[in-house]
């Protein structure tokens, strides 16, 4: 097959491309080109951004022997990704931009690209494995290595898609991975894990979305009351962008409640700038419902009983999952606590994903 | 074999200038040192300055040895800037135009920083320089110009830029003119005394000599104020070890590019001629940039409307044929190329282009090879285009 591996910079990514080569695919390795104006250095470990972190990859492809390239899709991602998110947290939801990158990107603009451009299928460094059913479906299913496993950001991809990826890592532990770039050649195996954001270079997402939000036209308000559960108003705050349900520290409030437990926020109402806080117990949800879903298969017919994710490496839930249309409803069996609308969540049947959706509302515990 | 069609980055090293430079390397001697071996190395560094003043029409003395076009560049500018404003602190204004490489674009924005102003007048379609409104700047206030650099031909288009009109105008107000000739250099006739600029840049690489050697042609009677100080080994305008090999090397290029010049120009302009008749043919829609007659010979500069540069770039790389998408690389990171935009060019078909750039060692069947590949190279390109395009 003609293979197209994404590299980001980073230690996955390489072992990735290594691995594809190495099955005997033709293999050209590409960084993606994702912010406008790339810093020159990394700071922190953020796997992705930066002309250093370009430079590593094409450090990578040169020790793999694969030709190497940089796309440029800093317009797409900025339309796509950072104006979602902001949007997103501008209307009180908590977005997750990698797995709005995987559906609008990495598994969408550049595999298109890809296909157009002659290649059979986009390889990355993902942790998840793909297995052919016996009707010819692909499924994807969770990575070896469950403390890796990124089937989550992965829970957007439809059987079109899947049947143009390869995540060559899926069925071994990051460590062994670590080792293996190593005994390659890699320079960067030595690079830590990317994690957080990768366009909020120095991780302070409050402040870049007040930065984006605090002068807006969206009509999100500056500032607003932290009120409680019985409407009494506890402080102020500066923006309710700051705020992601089950959020406990940097609330700043005054008062101490009655009962001196600690309070977390519940609701956010980014209109009036209403951020709503109360106990830990008032963030347990017992159901939830999803909209915009995105099937790996078969659609579920009837209601499901399977397990859910709620959240990047979050808890499984079992639940039984009722689709109507383009919505979907959730009940879970096990609780769970601190849900924002805006996150996905991802149904999983055994190890294997069914789909996803984006929550738009969570039904509260009786 | 590639089929390389990219020599206005690098051209390949000439028999010649491989074996002038590997005579040097196993020698000792420092150039400035006053024994026997330094007067040997001295010796080979001063019979190239003569060989290269001799092909270039200067003086041996106005030969200024640097590390290429890139600090030739900075130097002209800011050194010649510095300079003229230490003489006169009137004069703050440096014209230019916009299509410059970014060796000499980059130090005129960083000069801005620092207090000159920068004007960069407006070329045309085909990306030559507007004489009316170049005149216009000059004459509204020609005391306060310290300045003027307009480079011989575009390294990206391949347009040849008005100089010897340029230098008329700036010389009559005594304003002195750098050129950046680095792509002109053994591709067009270059006769430094005639053409009554004051500086002129020229680099070994790209007329089939070593990587990191040029030189900067100053007049003597300009001291542009050094940006590397220390040993002033170079008219004190330029310090640092001087570096023989590299420097025989850039002689020996020098030398048979200037006299095979006329040769090469005009077999170089009939190959490209070819490339662009059989490209267009294969190609119909294909839109030829730049100057289509007072142009390099070996620069054939293409649009393909609906392609994405980086795309076409690829598919005939994976085919063995490279050439260059043309526009500034940072890491790797295509951007729309600034000489197109300030052509008038969209940023959409800014992107849509590549430079096919031909050189000493460029045949038919490079010529050939292209021709037959193009066309479904761009039809995968253009099918791969809507991809990725921004809404």
């Amino acid at each position: 097959m003609r293979v197209l591996a994404a590299m980001s910079g980073g230690v996955d990514s390489a072992v990735a491309a290594a691995r594809a080569a190495e099955a005997g695919h033709d293999v050209t390795g590409i960084h993606l080109a994702l912010s406008r104006n790339p810093k020159s250095y990394r700071t922190g470990a953020r796997g992705c951004c930066t002309i250093e972190d370009a430079n590593d990859a094409r450090r990578a492809a040169d020790v793999i022997g694969i030709p190497f390239y940089v796309w440029d899709l800093s317009d797409r991602f900025h339309e796509d990704v950072v104006e979602d998110f902001v949007s997103e947290y501008a209307a009180g939801r908590t977005p997750n931009p990698c797995l709005r990158c995987n559906e609008k990107i990495k598994f969408a603009a550049v595999l298109d690209r890809a296909v157009a451009l002659g290649f059979d299928a986009v390889a990355t460094g993902h942790y998840a494995q793909l297995r052919t059913a016996a009707d010819g479906t692909i499924e994807m299913h969770r990575a070896r290595d469950m403390a890796k496993d990124q089937s989550y950001v992965l829970g957007v991809l439809t059987q079109e898609q899947l049947a143009h990826s390869l995540f060559p890592l899926g069925d071994t532990p990051k460590p062994e991975i670590r080792a293996e770039a190593e005994r390659r050649g890699i320079a960067v195996a030595a690079k830590p894990d990317s994690h957080d954001i990768c366009f909020i270079s120095d991780g302070d997402t409050g402040g870049w979305l007040s930065e984006k939000l605090g002068s807006s036209e969206i009509g999100v308000n500056r500032s607003g009351s932290i009120v409680s559960t019985d409407g009494e108003t506890l402080g102020t705050h500066e923006g309710s962008w700051r705020y992601t349900i089950g959020q406990r520290r940097g609330l700043k409030i005054g008062t101490p409640a009655a009962d001196g437990q600690p309070r977390y926020v519940l609701d956010i109402e980014p209109v009036s700038g209403t951020v709503t806080v109360g106990p830990r117990s008032a963030l347990a949800v017992a159901g939830l419902s999803a909209i915009r879903p995105r099937w790996c298969g078969a659609v579920p017919d009837g209601p499901l009983e399977c397990t859910v994710q709620l959240r990047a490496h979050g808890d499984e839930h079992r639940a039984v999952v009722l689709v109507d249309g383009d919505q979907l409803s959730v009940d879970l069996l096990d609780p769970a606590s601190g849900i924002a609308p805006g996150q996905a969540v991802v149904v999983y049947h055994g190890s294997r994903v069914v789909g996803s959706a984006t929550i738009s509302a969570t039904r509260r515990a009786a | 074999m590639s089929v390389y069609l990219d020599h206005a980055a690098t051209t390949p090293i000439l028999p010649e200038a491989l074996s002038a430079m590997t005579d040097q390397l196993g020698r000792v001697g420092n150039a400035s040192s006053l024994h026997g071996s330094g007067r040997d190395a001295r010796r080979v560094v001063e019979e190239s300055r003569e060989t290269i003043a001799r092909a270039l029409h200067s003086r041996p003395g106005e030969v200024v040895f640097t590390s290429g076009g890139t600090e030739s560049d900075n130097l002209a500018v800011k050194g010649l800037y510095w300079a003229r404003r230490a003489e006169d602190p009137r004069r703050t204004r440096i014209l230019s135009t916009p299509i410059e490489h970014h060796a000499v674009l980059d130090p005129l924005h960083w000069l801005g920083t620092e207090g000159a102003k920068v004007e960069l007048v407006d070329v045309d379609q085909v990306g030559r320089l507007d004489l009316d409104a170049f005149r216009a700047a000059v004459e509204s206030d020609p005391e306060s110009v310290a300045l003027v650099t307009v480079m011989w031909a575009n390294n990206e288009v391949g347009t040849v830029q008005p100089v010897a009109e340029v230098v008329e105008i700036a010389h009559a107000h005594g304003i002195p003119v750098h050129t950046d000739a680095v792509q002109a250099l053994g591709q067009l006739p270059l006769d430094f005394a005639e053409s009554g600029v004051d500086a002129m840049t020229v680099t070994g690489h790209k007329i089939g000599g070593p990587y990191g050697v040029g030189a900067l042609v100053v007049r003597r009677e300009l001291q542009p104020t050094a940006l590397l100080h220390g040993g002033g080994q170079e008219r004190d305008i330029r310090s640092g070890t001087i570096d023989p090999p590299a420097i025989a090397g850039f002689a020996a290029a020098c030398e048979i590019a200037v006299a095979h010049q006329p040769e090469l120009s005009a077999r170089l302009a009939e190959l490209r001629d070819a490339l662009v008749d059989g490209v267009r043919r294969e190609v119909p829609d294909a839109i030829y940039n730049g100057d289509p007659v007072d142009r390099l010979p070996g620069n054939a500069h293409l649009e393909f409307p609906g392609c994405e540069g980086d795309s076409l770039l690829m598919l005939l790389d994976a085919r063995g044929i490279e050439c260059s998408t043309g526009s500034a690389c940072d890491a790797g990171v295509p951007q729309a190329s600034h000489v197109l935009l300030a052509m008038g060019s969209s940023e959409e078909f800014a992107r849509s282009s590549l430079r096919f750039s031909l050189g000493h060692t460029s045949t038919r069947a490079d010529v050939d090879a292209l021709v037959e590949a193009i066309a479904p190279v761009v039809e995968r390109a253009r099918s791969a285009g809507i991809a990725t395009r921004s809404r």
